[in-house]
C-alpha cells in the first residue's frame, strides 16, 4: 500500500518591536538575567497589562501576508496554568477570536504550487525562561535547582496555526523556509532558530493514498532548524508507517527531537489532558482594528516571496530551484532584478550570483548593481581570479568595476610568446614528462604564465600557445 | 486640639489652607486617636509615621499598592511584600498632597462582608465592637467613623465599599466601573473591582473621588469623565425622578428597623421635591447573587494564580519539587476563602462547565445591565438600603458563607451592571446605622452626589458613634 503523509505546523514567532508585550520594558537577546523586567512582566500584584499597538499592527499585517481575514472584534483571552516561568499564572493569549483567520499561503514546489491553509494567526506573550542548574544539559529532570530569567517574558508572539495540508517532509521544510521569508521581509521578525524568536511544532500523521480521513497524529517538538525538522518527519513518517504495516495502531504522543541520535524518542506518552480553563481577559477591552489601518497596513505588504518565485520563472525564464534560490533573500533577489536590469543576461546573471557570488559571502543589499553587472559582463575576458576578486569587493563602498577590467587582459601572442618560451625554458624536466605523455601538467604551465603576466594573461589564449609549442 | 472624629476633611482642608494648623500636627492628630482607639478595633494594619505630603492625611486599604510600604491586601501569602511601586490611585493622591496614614485592614482579598476573613485579626465596629463593621473595606470604614482618618480609599467588588459604609454609618461610593484606575490594586475580580472613596461626608466623598478619577493609561479599561466632578450644594431635589425598586426594597431577610429606616429617607426625597415611584427589578435581584459568585471567583481563580511563591511573598519550602512548594504555598498562605472561591471559579470555568456556568454568568450579567438601563430611562436615581441588617456580631456569619453572601445581595445587582452607587447613613436600628443605597446611571456620580448631598442635610445623620460622642478629642 503507498501512504502519504499528513502534516500541521504550529509556528511561533517573535515580534522584533522595540518593547514587550503588555509593558514597556525594551525587547533585548542575550542580556544578563532580569535585566529587563518591570512589576508588570514580573506579575506584581496590582499590575495591569496594556497592549503594544505595534505587535498588534504587525500580527495585521502578517495575517493580511497569509491571506487571512482580519477580525473586526478580536480578544484576549487567559490561558491559565501553573508554571515558574508563567509569572501571572495565565498566559495573555488568543483563543476563539483571533486577529487573523481563515488564510492560505501558496507553497511554489518545482511542479506545483501546494497551498496550504492558515487555520489562524494570533498574539500573545512569551513565557520568561526557566534554566534549570545543577543536572544534565540543562535539562529539568535531574537538576538541582530552577532559576527564572524573565528578560523574554512578554516578548510578543505570533502563533500561526496550519491546516494539515503538507504532504511531504520537503513541502514542510518549503513552507517553513517561505514563512520564515515572508516575516523576515515584512520586517517583523527576524525569525532566527538560534535566537529562539521562530520555534514550531509539527503534527504527522499518514493515510492510505487517495483516501482523506485523518488518523492519530503525534507531535514533534524542539526542531532546532529546517533541515533536522524535514529529517525528524520523514522518520516519524517511516515509523508510523511501518506501525500500520505491521498492523500496529499509532498512539497520541508528544515526541521530542534530538538532533544528536536523529531519533524521536517520546518525551511524554499519552496527551495530558490540561485544561487551561480560558476566558475572556477582564484586564483588556476587545480589539477593533479600524478598516482604514487595516487597508493602510494591506497596501503596505511587499510583493510575497512565493509569489516572486513564480514571477521569476516566467519573466526570466528562469528554473524552479534557480528562482527559488535566488529568492532565498529579498536582497538577492532584487540584486539579480537590478543586474539583469542593467543588461546582463538573465541566465548568466542568475549562475554567478548563485555561484560565485553566493561564494563571497558578499551581502547582496550593499552591492551597486550597475557595477556588479559590468563585473559579470566581462566575466569570459579577465582572468578567473580577478572575477572573483571582483565579486568579493563588489559589496565595498566606493567599489568600481573599471579598476578590475582597467588594464584589460594581455591577449596579443606576440607579447605572451616570450614569457611562454621563458616559462618553458625553465622548467626542462616538466617539458619532457610533459612529452611523454603526463598531459595534465599543461595546468602547471598555464599557472607559471599566468604567475608571470600577475594574472592579466587571457587564459584561452595562453592555453593555445603552450599547446601549440608543446605538442610542436 | 484637634477633634478628628467631627473633623472632615474639607475642613481639615480649609484649616491647613489658612495655616491655622500645620499637615505635620494634623497627621499626628490622627496617630495619637489611633494609638488612643485603634487597639480596640483593628483599623489598621500599618501606619505611617511621618507625613510625606503637605495635605489632608488619608488612609488606604491594604490591596493598594505603595511604593515602599507593606501591601499584603489582608493575606497571609502577601506577608512583607513591599511593592516597587504605586498604584495610580496612591499616584493621584500623593499629586494631591495627601499624605499617607497607614494601610487598613481588609477580608483576605476583598472577599468578605466583615473584614473577619483577613488574615490579621478582625476589625470591629466603632458603633460596638462586639460587631463587625462590613467589609471587606471594613478597615477604611472604621477608621473613618472612629475619627481615625478624615477620609479613605476601599475597594468595591460586590459590595465592600457601600456595605462597611452603611455598617459604620459613613458615606461610601463605589464609582462607575472604568472612571477610576485600578493599576496598582491587588485584583479580586477585575471585571467589577472599583476603588472609591469613604468619608463622613458626600461632599468629602465627591472631593476624594475627583482626586483618583479619570483615564489611566495604565488601565485600558478606564475612560475620561464625561463631565467634571462637582461638589453637591443644592439642597433641594426638584426635578429628580427618583426610583424605588421593589424588589430591593422587599428581598427577604431585610431588617425592619432597616426598612422603617430606609422609608422615612425614601419620604424625605419627596418632600425635597423628588418625583418618586416604585419600579422593578425582577431578574436583576433574582440571579444577581448566583451571577455574581460565578463571575467574580471565575475571575479571582485566575487573579490569584501568581501568588506561586516564586518571586515575591510567601515561600513554604519543600523537598525541592516545584509543584509540591506551590501546593505548600498557596495551602499555607490562604485563608479558607480565597481557597473556596478558587475552586468555585476553577470549577465554573474548567473545560465542559463553562458554558453552563461562567459563559451563561455572562449573559445574565448582560440582561442585569439592560435592565437597569431601561430604568433609568424613567429614573435618575434608585433608593433601597445598602444592607439588608445592621451590622451583626462578630463570628455570627463566619460558619456560613451563604448567610455572608447574603450581606451583598442588594449592592451586587448594580454592580454587575457597572453602575455608581453612594451609600449615605439614613439613621439607626437597634443602636446602629443603617445605609441607604443611591443607585446612578453610568458616569452620573454628579447626580448621586447632589441627592446625597440633600438628604444628608435634611437627614441631620450625626456621624460619630454613640459611645465615642463624649471623648472624641484627643
Amino acid at each position: 500500500m503507498s501512504w502519504q503523509p499528513v502534516i500541521g505546523l504550529e509556528i511561533h514567532i517573535h515580534l522584533k518591536t522595540r518593547t514587550k508585550m503588555f509593558c514597556r520594558c525594551e525587547l533585548a537577546y542575550g542580556l544578563d538575567a532580569n535585566t529587563r523586567t518591570c512589576p508588570i512582566c514580573l506579575g506584581h500584584p496590582g499590575t495591569l497589562p496594556v497592549p503594544n499597538a505595534r505587535a498588534i499592527e504587525w500580527t495585521i499585517k502578517l495575517g493580511l501576508a497569509l491571506g487571512c481575514e482580519i477580525a473586526d472584534r478580536a480578544i484576549f483571552h487567559r490561558k491559565n496554568y501553573f508554571y515558574p516561568d508563567l509569572p501571572k499564572g495565565y498566559q495573555i493569549s488568543q483563543y476563539d477570536e483571533p486577529l487573523c483567520r481563515h488564510g492560505r499561503l501558496l507553497v511554489p514546489g518545482p511542479e506545483v504550487d501546494a497551498e496550504v491553509g492558515i487555520v489562524r494567526a494570533h498574539l500573545e506573550e512569551d513565557a520568561a525562561k526557566n534554566v534549570h542548574v545543577g543536572g544534565a544539559a540543562g535539562r529539568i529532570h535531574g537538576a538541582g535547582r530552577t532559576l527564572v530569567d524573565f528578560n523574554r517574558g512578554g516578548t510578543p508572539l505570533v502563533e500561526i496555526v496550519t491546516r494539515p495540508d503538507l504532504h511531504s517532509a520537503d513541502e514542510a521544510r518549503r513552507f517553513l523556509q517561505l514563512l520564515r521569508q515572508t516575516v523576515v521581509e515584512l520586517g517583523i521578525s527576524d525569525a532566527e532558530m538560534e535566537k529562539g524568536s521562530l520555534r514550531f511544532d509539527v503534527n504527522v500523521s499518514v493515510r492510505p493514498a487517495g483516501s482523506d480521513e485523518l488518523r492519530t497524529r503525534t507531535e514533534l517538538k524542539n526542531m532546532n532548524s529546517f533541515a533536522f525538522a524535514a529529517r525528524g518527519i520523514q522518520r516519524e513518517v517511516d515509523r508510523q508507517i511501518g506501525i500500520y504495516e505491521a498492523g500496529g495502531e499509532v498512539e497520541q504522543e508528544t515526541l521530542h527531537f534530538d538532533p544528536d541520535h536523529e531519533l524521536a524518542p517520546p518525551l511524554r506518552s499519552k496527551e495530558e489532558a490540561q485544561d487551561y480553563r480560558y476566558f475572556p481577559e477582564p484586564d483588556l477591552v476587545p480589539l477593533a482594528p479600524p478598516r482604514q489601518l487595516v487597508e493602510r497596513l494591506r497596501k503596505e505588504i511587499p510583493e510575497p516571496p512565493g509569489a516572486r518565485i513564480r514571477r521569476f520563472e516566467s519573466q526570466y525564464g528562469l528554473r524552479f530551484y534557480d528562482a527559488e534560490v535566488l529568492n532565498g533573500s529579498v536582497a538577492l533577489a532584487e540584486l539579480y532584478e537590478r543586474v539583469v536590469s542593467a543588461g546582463v543576461d538573465a541566465k548568466a546573471a542568475s549562475n554567478v550570483l548563485m555561484n560565485e557570488f553566493a561564494r563571497t559571502g558578499v551581502e547582496p543589499g550593499a552591492v551597486d548593481a550597475v557595477e556588479l553587472a559590468k563585473v559579470i559582463e566581462a566575466r569570459a575576458r579577465i582572468p578567473r581570479d580577478r572575477f572573483n576578486e571582483a565579486l568579493a569587493g563588489s559589496g565595498d563602498p566606493g567599489f568600481d568595476a573599471e579598476r578590475y577590467l582597467g588594464d584589460g587582459l594581455v591577449v596579443e601572442t606576440s607579447e605572451l610568446e616570450p614569457l611562454v618560451e621563458r616559462v618553458l625554458a625553465a622548467n626542462e624536466k616538466e617539458v619532457a614528462a610533459y612529452r611523454a605523455g603526463k598531459r595534465g601538467l599543461l595546468g602547471f604551465f598555464v599557472g607559471q604564465v599566468m604567475r608571470e603576466t600577475g594574472g592579466n594573461a587571457d587564459a584561452r589564449v595562453v592555453n593555445e600557445l603552450l599547446r601549440t609549442k608543446l605538442d610542436a | 486640639m484637634i477633634d478628628t472624629l467631627r473633623l472632615t476633611a474639607e475642613e481639615a482642608a480649609a484649616l491647613l489652607e489658612r495655616r491655622e494648623l500645620s499637615a505635620a500636627e494634623l497627621h499626628a492628630a490622627y496617630l495619637d486617636a489611633i494609638r488612643a482607639r485603634d487597639g480596640e478595633l483593628h483599623a489598621y494594619l500599618r501606619t505611617v509615621d511621618e507625613p510625606d505630603a503637605d495635605g489632608v492625611p488619608v488612609a488606604l486599604k491594604d490591596l493598594i499598592c505603595t511604593r515602599g510600604v507593606e501591601t499584603t491586601a489582608g493575606s497571609r501569602i502577601l506577608a512583607g511584600y513591599v511593592p516597587p511601586y504605586d498604584a495610580t490611585v496612591a499616584t493621584r493622591c500623593r499629586a494631591a498632597r495627601l499624605s499617607f496614614l497607614g494601610k487598613t485592614n481588609m477580608d483576605e482579598f476583598a472577599m468578605g462582608s466583615s473584614t473577619e476573613n483577613s488574615g490579621f485579626g478582625p476589625t470591629r465596629n466603632p458603633w460596638d465592637p462586639d460587631r463587625v463593621p462590613g467589609g471587606s473595606s471594613g478597615g477604611s470604614a472604621a477608621a473613618v467613623a472612629a475619627g481615625l482618618a478624615p477620609w479613605a480609599l476601599g475597594s468595591d467588588t460586590g459590595g465592600s465599599i457601600k456595605q462597611p459604609a452603611a455598617l459604620c454609618g459613613v458615606v461610601g461610593l463605589r464609582p462607575t466601573y472604568g472612571t477610576v484606575s485600578r493599576y496598582g490594586i491587588v485584583a479580586f475580580a477585575s471585571s467589577l473591582d472599583q476603588i472609591g472613596p469613604i468619608a463622613k461626608t458626600v461632599r468629602d466623598c465627591a472631593l476624594l473621588y475627583r482626586i483618583i478619577a479619570g483615564r489611566d493609561p495604565c488601565d485600558t479599561t478606564t475612560v475620561d469623565l464625561p463631565e467634571s466632578v462637582e461638589l453637591p450644594e443644592t439642597e433641594h431635589l426638584r426635578g429628580l425622578r427618583v426610583g424605588v425598586p421593589r424588589e430591593l426594597n422587599e428581598a427577604e431577610g431585610i431588617e425592619p428597623g432597616v426598612t422603617e429606616a430606609v422609608n422615612r429617607a425614601v419620604e424625605l426625597a419627596r418632600e425635597l421635591g423628588a418625583d418618586v415611584s416604585e419600579c422593578e427589578l425582577p431578574r436583576s435581584v433574582e440571579y444577581g447573587l448566583s451571577c455574581y459568585y460565578l463571575i467574580a471567583p471565575a475571575e479571582a481563580s485566575s487573579n490569584l494564580a501568581r501568588y506561586d511563591g516564586v518571586r515575591y511573598g510567601l515561600r513554604s519550602e519543600t523537598n525541592g519539587d516545584t509543584r509540591a512548594m506551590y501546593e505548600r504555598t498557596r495551602h499555607d498562605g490562604f485563608g479558607d476563602e480565597p481557597k473556596r472561591r478558587i475552586m468555585l471559579g476553577a470549577y465554573a470555568l474548567s473545560a465542559g462547565y463553562y458554558e453552563a456556568f461562567y459563559g451563561q454568568a455572562q449573559k445574565v450579567r448582560t440582561l442585569i445591565r439592560r435592565e437597569h438601563d431601561a430604568l433609568f430611562e424613567r429614573f435618575d436615581v434608585l433608593l433601597s438600603p445598602t444592607s439588608p441588617t445592621v451590622a451583626f456580631r462578630l463570628g455570627e456569619r463566619t460558619e456560613n458563607p451563604l448567610a455572608m453572601y447574603l450581606s451583598d445581595v442588594l449592592t451586587i445587582p448594580s454592580n454587575l451592571a457597572g453602575l455608581p452607587g453612594l451609600s449615605i447613613p439614613c439613621g439607626l436600628s437597634e443602636g446602629l446605622p443603617v445605609g441607604l443605597q443611591l443607585i446612578g446611571r453610568q458616569f452620573a456620580e454628579n447626580a448621586l452626589f447632589r441627592v446625597g448631598h440633600a438628604l444628608e442635610r435634611a437627614l441631620a445623620f450625626g456621624y460619630v458613634p454613640s459611645r465615642l460622642r463624649d471623648g472624641g478629642a484627643v
